[in-house]
């Protein structure tokens, strides 16, 4: 009961950071960004190719593979993304959609279609049992370091000149341009950063969620439903809402196997229609 | 002399209806192909039924302005349901077992219409996605009755009306999807020219204006939402008694998403523009399967990349000046014939 309490908080952690990028570019631009897994595939792919093929150890590839990410973000948003800001959500969702079918084709020819495990180090293999409850090292390690680094984002946001910048923007992109904030300068690094975390979080999951070339595909929903049950306004609603979603659907699977994915669709649905602003929406202007 | 303001309105809708000379030449070309080309009719019979598939998310795509990203829940369940009708015998007859299937798709519809009426764009993808997934999920769990991921087998079709059986070169299937295809196009056609269309229309401009001058805007959406599942579930009904088959394919995502690129390649908000835009889309995609068998899938999405960056609107134009052209041709070559270009409605 409690292993899989526990489970569940390690995938929820995993999605949270997997899917917070998403969740402040779509509320700082109201831009919908369908292909924000094919930035965690490439996040754990490059981590696979240092690890499995240049021999560089597992600790070493996470953070490579968050900068790696961030930098090819840095790029799409500069020279595709940004065209697309001012265009319909319609355009938007091709456009992103088109990326994602790109991006599964690409890595399917250049890396093969099955699906591929990170060589783990010992010490992250195998799990202990603490007061009854059996901890998986590696749960244990997607844990802190989720947990450390939704710490670091909360202070950031909360602390730093960048964060109340960026809530300025999120909270009414027009008036806080008409206060001399560069909010396209803002979205750039976000989303640069956004895209980064997601790299990382496809390098941390890809033990636990699998890696193949369809994980842009077959995690978009649960990104979204992340973001959609969460709400756009702080980065505290995605949070709870992985959580939420991550032991939901672990629980759903361990308990209910042949309802498992039923369950977190419909508590998706009732959500969108109990609360379509999302979970913890405050009543902006907007 | 002078009219009153209900005899302009009417002879205003009346001007808008009228069959213009492209669309004869369209659908006169639409059955030269049955006779003309007997060695593509299993494409083309895609190819119907992909057209039909499109002018159903058109209905509310181009017309109401909702975004679906499910819209193969409908034609998933279209499809079991035509598969599973033949295979238990519970209606043989396929042109019967054809409306029965789009009725299903049709409560479906209505049902999730309501979910659909809430919220944004991006709610309404998340709900039409979500339900799409469902369906999917659904489908997968039952195999005693779907046959799971294996795919409905040993489904047999009756002929058509007890007289034309399907044959394998698919010519029967061929002139059956086009058949269908017309007659729920003319249909289609009378619904959008209608002062209903035109209302819809209005309220994919501006919903809260549409409500003030007294449309009510939840209820057109229901009616064309419940409709456009029942033309999608038609066309998935389709599908399954042309290959006799039925899998979890029909309810995947990227069916929706190749959708959403039929319509787009073709135009939004324009009845052809999906008709254009399924025989583009499979022609694409037959040539391009052609050359890469496995990696078809990222020309596909460079074509969707491509299209936003350069605008749907200036392809829009180009594909709205082709036609002026011709028109101005048929023009010259027939005077009598009245012609009438509108350019497609770019719409979100």
């Amino acid at each position: 009961m409690l292993t899989i309490l526990f489970d569940g908080i390690a995938y929820g952690m995993l999605l949270f950071v997997l899917a917070c990028g998403l969740s402040v570019t779509l509320g700082l631009m109201n831009f919908v960004n369908l292909a924000h897994g094919a930035f965690a595939m490439a996040g754990g792919y490059i981590t696979l190719v240092l690890v499995n093929r240049a021999g560089l150890p597992f600790f070493a590839g996470l953070p490579i593979a968050f900068i790696a990410t961030a930098l090819i973000g840095a790029l799409f948003e500069r020279t595709l993304y940004v065209h697309v800001y001012s265009k319909s959500h319609l355009d938007q969702v091709l456009f992103t959609i088109g990326l994602v079918f790109m991006s599964v084709a690409a890595v399917d020819y250049v890396m093969g279609s099955q699906q591929v495990f990170i060589h783990l180090p010992e010490v992250l293999q195998g799990r202990f049992d603490f007061f009854g409850i059996g901890v998986g090292r590696y749960r244990l390690l997607i844990i802190v370091v989720c947990g450390l680094l939704t710490v670091g984002l909360q202070l950031i946001l909360s602390g730093t000149r960048f964060g109340s910048r960026l809530r300025a923007s999120v909270d009414d992109a027009r008036v806080a341009r008409g206060l001399g904030i560069n909010v396209n300068g803002v979205f750039a690094l976000t989303f640069a950063f956004g895209s980064g975390l997601a790299g990382l979080g496809g390098a941390l999951g890809a033990e636990i969620l699998g890696l193949d070339p369809t994980f842009p595909l077959k995690y978009m929903v649960y990104f979204l439903i992340v973001v959609t049950v969460g709400g756009t306004s702080s980065i505290t609603g995605p949070f709870v809402a992985s959580l939420l979603i991550g032991v939901a659907d672990v629980a759903g699977k361990y308990y209910v196997p042949k309802f498992g994915a039923f369950v977190i669709y419909t508590i998706m649905i009732i959500m969108l229609i109990l609360r379509p602003q999302g979970l913890f929406a405050r009543a902006t202007g907007k | 002399m002078p009219r009153s303001l209900l005899e302009e309105a009417t002879h205003r809708l009346a001007t808008r209806a009228r069959w213009r000379p492209l669309e004869y030449v369209f659908w006169l070309a639409a059955i030269a192909s049955v006779f003309l080309v007997p060695g593509r009719h299993l494409i083309l019979t895609e190819v119907a039924w992909l057209a039909l598939f499109a002018l159903s998310l058109d209905l509310i795509l181009g017309y109401a302005g909702i975004i679906s990203l499910g819209h193969a829940a409908f034609f998933g369940l279209g499809s079991y349901a035509a598969a599973l009708l033949a295979k238990y015998g519970i209606v043989t007859e396929p042109v019967l077992a054809l409306i029965v299937a789009g009725l299903i798709a049709s409560v479906l519809g209505f049902a999730t219409s309501f979910l659909v009426l809430r919220g944004s764009d991006l709610t309404r993808l998340m709900v039409t996605l979500g339900v799409a997934l469902i369906m999917r999920e659904f489908a997968n769990q039952i195999p005693w009755l779907t046959g799971g991921a294996d795919g409905l087998q040993g489904v047999i079709i009756a002929p058509i009306l007890g007289m034309f059986q399907f044959d394998i070169f698919g010519h029967v299937a061929y002139v059956y999807c086009l058949a269908v295809l017309f007659v729920l196009f003319l249909l289609a056609r009378r619904i959008v020219y209608s002062p209903f269309g035109l209302s819809l229309r209005a309220v994919k401009g501006n919903p809260l204006r549409a409500g003030s001058i007294g449309i009510s805007v939840n209820a057109r959406l229901v009616a064309i939402y419940t409709v456009s599942a029942f033309y999608a579930g038609v066309a998935g009904a389709l599908l399954a008694q042309a290959t006799a088959f039925a899998s979890l394919d029909v309810f995947s995502f990227e069916r929706s998403a190749d959708l959403l690129l039929v319509l787009i390649i073709g135009g939004t908000g324009y009845l052809y523009g999906g008709l254009i835009g399924a025989v583009i889309f499979k022609l694409m995609q037959d040539w391009i399967a052609n050359l890469t068998p496995q990696y078809w899938q990222f020309w596909i999405g460079l074509v969707l990349v491509l299209i936003v960056l350069v605008g749907r609107d200036r392809i829009g134009q180009w594909t709205g000046g082709l036609r002026l052209l011709a028109e101005k041709i048929i023009r010259r070559v027939a005077p009598g014939a009245t012609a009438l270009a509108v350019p497609p409605r770019q719409g979100r």
